[in-house]
């Protein structure tokens, strides 16, 4: 089959790289991540190149809107290979002019030169895990870097020529207080990135924090204790007031950022746009079928380094029923902060909200979690219990 | 089988406290007297059920006969029968007793004798059994063999001193026990030309042979065409098929008599008619008199079972009929929940049968149970001079209808090692025992005697019993009686609802502290709901104690990595899940558990 790269193309999607490779692993994190050689490192990049290339030729004739290297810590590889990855993207797929090309990155794992090749590979969205600010905190997640680091990246970044730079800061870790929190996350506004993800920590099984401060977790003594719900909901609240005066909008459950510079890659999920993921244990969605790759290093290295088997990689392969894609429409749509609209349903669906979701939207309403006009949106209330909400759009 | 003779038959069972090693040893003897090679033995043949595999208990009697080939060269058969290991099945263990000669006492090389070792001995000399230890574990390195075989004279006053030095788990010194089973337990006695008199000791159903009664041969003998009497429920039948017991198989033969031990089927439909404990005779030429020991065994234990998805009552229905096939102590009658819907209410030998049921309903045909509190029978006397019996809390009449009301009380006989005397009484008086005496055993070793109301003990007394005394102690008990008591029933209300599955009857000083406790518990179980959701306990309207569920602020997944929906959708459908195998009583949401957790408590 000949590469039909951006022939005639339509079909907009994003692209998801995932980088499995961590400096060591944070205390909190149950994704797909460990720390690596270099030589199986260049292995993975190898096999990744092939996949791509493959993937490249199925799917050369769509457009290119939004490119993601997540982690992991994509930018624990060299300069050189995230070079080789973005020509090899670059190489199968036709990009638009504007696309977005998010690199997910660490500090204390990027330095000027390594910054300056991921502008010259085409990254133009730099997204630095800062997590907090305090000492204490960054070292009761596990997390490698000193707030002097991240603002040396910062640094760096701005002085590569990254203009949209999005920072990750985290609530509700162990031992942190509001004001700790609102320390970290005015320090961090200060240095007005375009884009800040603040998001609160989440337990997750399999995890040393499960072990901890899961449900029948226990706390080694001396450990710090986490924030109680109310305290969590009170950091979530002053988030979004500081930002607002700061000219940041909360367009997403967790996510804010100046005007025109809301994340296109992640929108594309809330809206159930088409996206390739490469990469061990990347999840997909193209013309509503799922799958999401093989989490076996092994395997994936194994069908990948000679002729690359694509359909062996991909497991859990699932083709969404229409009602499942009316679920997701709504639970993932439910996320963003204008909500989702009701022609929009119609048109994707052929049939009106109200007939599929009018009672569950009326119960919710009545509950004071949602509201209800030409679209359907989160109360704040409700966006504070939004996995309640949106469980109920599950048939 | 003509021409056995009756002096090559033993009979005898195995005693010994829990863990000391009986289903291993009765492993090797099966293995030893070549009935299964290594490879077919599956680890404890004698343990049946999974559960009882897993719990390391014996639940059911179970029975085998093996050939064995002793030294002085006659072949003897073996009836090996394996007594339940629970108080709750006190009764059962007698009756296999019953069936035996003698028994083998296996005692850990490393421990010695124990609570159970103790009251398991007495409950076969009581028998009249042949008992003879052997030590087992020699082969660990804390062994003391003849410290243990000291102990034993000193303690039970058997002789020990040629007691065969065993590991059952290395197969070491098997055969030793076997010529120890030949040389010291009798052989039965009794005629085969008296007229028939068999002990039951146990019985099956089977789809295809209907009841299947085990019994030992006393006097006479049976064969296919006897019509059969059984002489406390007076059913009647014509034998079908008498046989013996092959490792997990039945093994047809001509004739049982006098000695044998075997079992009879007879097209009997109904486990109920084939009482453990109960004479079979010859209709035509019956004995003079049964066999001494039957009781009507009762269910002391009651409880609500519902199905988890309404929809499965008649499942449940079904396994509970299929169930009671198999097992004549347990009884169930159709009751309906505001707060559960349709059920049953189902009667018990005690707590651990309770647990067992539960547990085989829920594996063995795949039901989620929602259990309510148990309870034992009160007897309420109205002001108009009639009696109610009463096992569901729920129909306790209204208060000013009641004169008074009566509780079952127990003799309870608890064996202790003297350091945990204090703690024990401790235990039984916050039980509200009543101290009626104490003996000494030895001098590290005493019995106690207390009266202690049933309901007192079909929580959890056995298990606070074992962690007060580090395992040590051992109890039994016996239904006394019933005694007047100031009884009240407890009620719970979530969001001011009456939950009628969650009420309970409790003595009226004892209210406040469960009250307070329940309401505690409650309050873990019930997740945060939109709103805040009181939770009180009331006794006759008054409210005494209360808690509260504290609104939800927060269930919210902040990121989503790597566009992993699938993922994310998941989590929303446990979430939906969960919420489906909760009640609604009113508009809070309850998970099935909640039910349950009032089963717990009084953990120390």
């Amino acid at each position: 089959m000949i590469n039909r790269k951006g022939l005639g193309a339509v079909r907009e999607i994003g692209i998801y790289v995932h980088v499995p490779f961590c400096v060591r692993k944070c205390l909190y994190c149950d994704f797909l991540s460990f720390p690596a050689g270099e030589e199986e490192r260049e292995r993975y990049v190898k096999a990744l190149l092939k996949e791509i290339e493959a993937g490249a030729v199925r799917y050369g004739d769509c457009l290119v809107d939004s490119v993601f290297f997540g982690g992991g810590t994509p930018t624990v590889l060299s300069g050189g290979q995230l070079i080789r990855l973005m020509s090899g993207l670059k190489d199968g797929f036709a990009f638009r002019k504007d696309a977005e090309i998010t690199l997910e990155a660490n500090p204390g794992t990027v330095d000027e030169r390594k910054l300056g090749d991921c502008i010259e590979a085409g990254f133009n969205r730099i997204s630095i895990g800062a997590q907090s600010l305090q000492k204490e905190e960054l070292a009761m997640i596990g997390r490698m870097h000193s707030a002097e680091d991240f603002f040396l990246a910062y640094r760096w970044a701005r002085e590569s020529g990254f203009r949209n730079v999005n920072v990750d800061v985290m609530a509700a870790l162990p031992g942190q207080k509001i004001l700790t929190y609102l320390d970290s996350l005015e320090r961090l506004a200060d240095l007005e990135p375009e884009h800040i993800s603040a998001y609160s920590l989440i337990v997750e099984e399999g995890t040393p924090f499960y072990e901890w401060y899961g449900e029948s977790g226990k706390r080694e003594a001396g450990m710090a204790a986490l924030p109680s719900e109310e305290e969590d909901r009170l950091m979530y609240e002053r988030t979004g007031k500081i930002l607002a005066q700061r000219g940041y909008g909360r367009y997403e459950i967790s996510n804010y950022a100046k005007p025109g510079f809301e994340c296109r890659h992640n929108i594309g999920y809330w809206k159930r746009r088409d996206y390739a993921g490469f990469g061990l244990g990347s999840s997909s969605m193209m013309g509503n079928i799922r799958w999401k790759n093989t989490s076996d290093m092994g395997e994936y290295l194994h069908l990948m380094e000679k002729t690359p088997q694509l359909e062996a990689v991909r497991k859990e392969r699932h083709p969404l029923s229409v009602k499942e894609q009316m679920e997701e429409f709504m639970f993932l749509g439910l996320r963003l902060t204008q909500g989702v609209w009701k022609e929009e349903f119609h048109n994707v669906f052929g049939v009106k909200i109200e007939h599929i979701y009018g009672e569950t939207i009326q119960k919710l309403c009545k509950q004071g979690l949602l509201t209800e006009g030409d679209q359907v949106k989160l109360t704040p209330y409700g966006r504070d219990v939004s996995n309640y909400v949106m469980a109920e759009f599950l048939f | 089988m003509p021409g056995i003779d009756q002096s090559k038959i033993r009979n005898f069972c195995i005693v010994a406290h829990i863990d000391h090693g009986k289903s291993t040893l009765a492993d090797r003897i099966i293995e030893k007297t070549g009935l299964l090679t290594s490879r077919e033995m599956q680890s404890q043949v004698l343990d049946n059920m999974d559960l009882e595999r897993e719990r390391g208990i014996t639940i059911k009697a179970q029975t085998v006969r093996i050939i064995y080939q002793a030294k002085d060269g006659e072949e003897y058969i073996f009836n090996l029968i394996d007594t339940p290991g629970h108080v709750d099945f006190n009764y059962e263990v007698s009756r296999s007793l019953a069936a035996c000669d003698g028994a083998i006492l296996v005692v850990d090389a490393a421990q010695g004798i124990e609570a159970q070792t103790l009251a398991n001995v007495y409950l076969a000399l009581d028998h009249n059994l042949d008992v003879f230890p052997v030590i087992n574990k020699i082969d660990l390195p804390s062994a003391q063999p003849q410290w243990v075989k000291d102990e034993i004279e000193d303690v039970i006053g058997i002789e020990a001193q040629d007691a065969p030095l065993i590991s059952a788990k290395n197969g070491i010194g098997i055969e030793e026990v076997l010529e120890a089973v030949v040389a010291k337990v009798p052989a039965p006695s009794g005629s085969p030309d008296n007229p028939l008199q068999a002990l039951i000791f146990d019985s099956l159903y089977d789809s295809y042979k209907g009841v299947i009664v085990f019994c030992r041969i006393k006097e006479g003998k049976v064969r296919k065409g006897t019509q059969i009497l059984m002489m406390a429920t007076e059913a009647k039948a014509e034998v079908v098929e008498v046989g013996y017991f092959g490792p997990g198989q039945f093994i047809p033969c001509e004739e049982l008599s006098a000695g044998m031990v075997g079992y009879i089927t007879a097209s009997i439909k109904n486990v109920k008619d084939t009482a453990v404990g109960d004479t079979v005779t010859d209709a035509k030429n019956p004995c003079a008199e049964p066999l001494p020991g039957y009781k009507k065994v009762n269910s002391m234990v009651f409880c609500g079972m519902y199905p988890a998805d309404g929809a499965k009552y008649p499942d449940l229905r079904d396994a509970l009929e299929k169930l009671q096939l198999n097992d004549a102590a347990l009884q169930y009658e159709p009751e309906t929940s505001v707060a559960l819907g349709f059920g049953f209410r189902c009667g018990f030998l005690g707590l651990l049968h309770l647990e067992i049921i539960q547990e085989r309903l829920e594996r063995e045909y795949n039901l989620d149970l929602v259990t309510t509190a148990p309870g034992v029978i009160y007897r309420v006397h109205k002001n108009n001079g009639e009696m109610v019996e009463l096992t569901n809390p729920t129909n306790l009449p209204d208060p000013s209808e009641i004169d008074f009301m009566e509780e079952p009380v127990v003799s309870a006989e608890i064996m202790v090692t003297t350091e945990f005397i204090g703690p024990i009484m401790e235990l039984c008086q916050e039980r509200r025992g009543r101290y009626l005496g104490m003996e000494y055993i030895e001098e590290t070793r005493a019995l106690l005697k207390y009266e202690l109301p049933l309901n007192e003990i079909i929580y959890d007394f056995f298990d606070a019993l074992k962690s007060r005394s580090r395992g040590y102690a051992s109890f039994d008990y016996d239904l006394k009686g019933y005694e007047e008591s100031k009884l009240v029933k407890l009620d719970i209300l979530i969001n001011h609802e009456e939950v009628d599955a969650l009420s309970f009857i409790v003595h009226a000083d004892s209210a406040y502290d469960r009250g307070r406790k329940m309401c505690e518990k409650l309050k873990n179980e019930i997740p945060r709901h939109l709103f805040e959701i009181p939770i009180q306990a009331a006794v006759g309207g008054k409210i005494i104690a209360r808690e509260t569920v504290k609104a939800m602020r927060k269930d919210v997944l902040a990121k989503c990595y790597g566009g992993d929906i699938t993922r994310k959708k998941k989590l929303l459908e446990k979430q939906k899940e969960g919420k489906k195998r909760m009640r609604q009583i009113g508009n809070v949401e309850i998970p099935q558990k909640a039910f349950m957790s009032v089963l717990k408590l009084d953990d120390k």
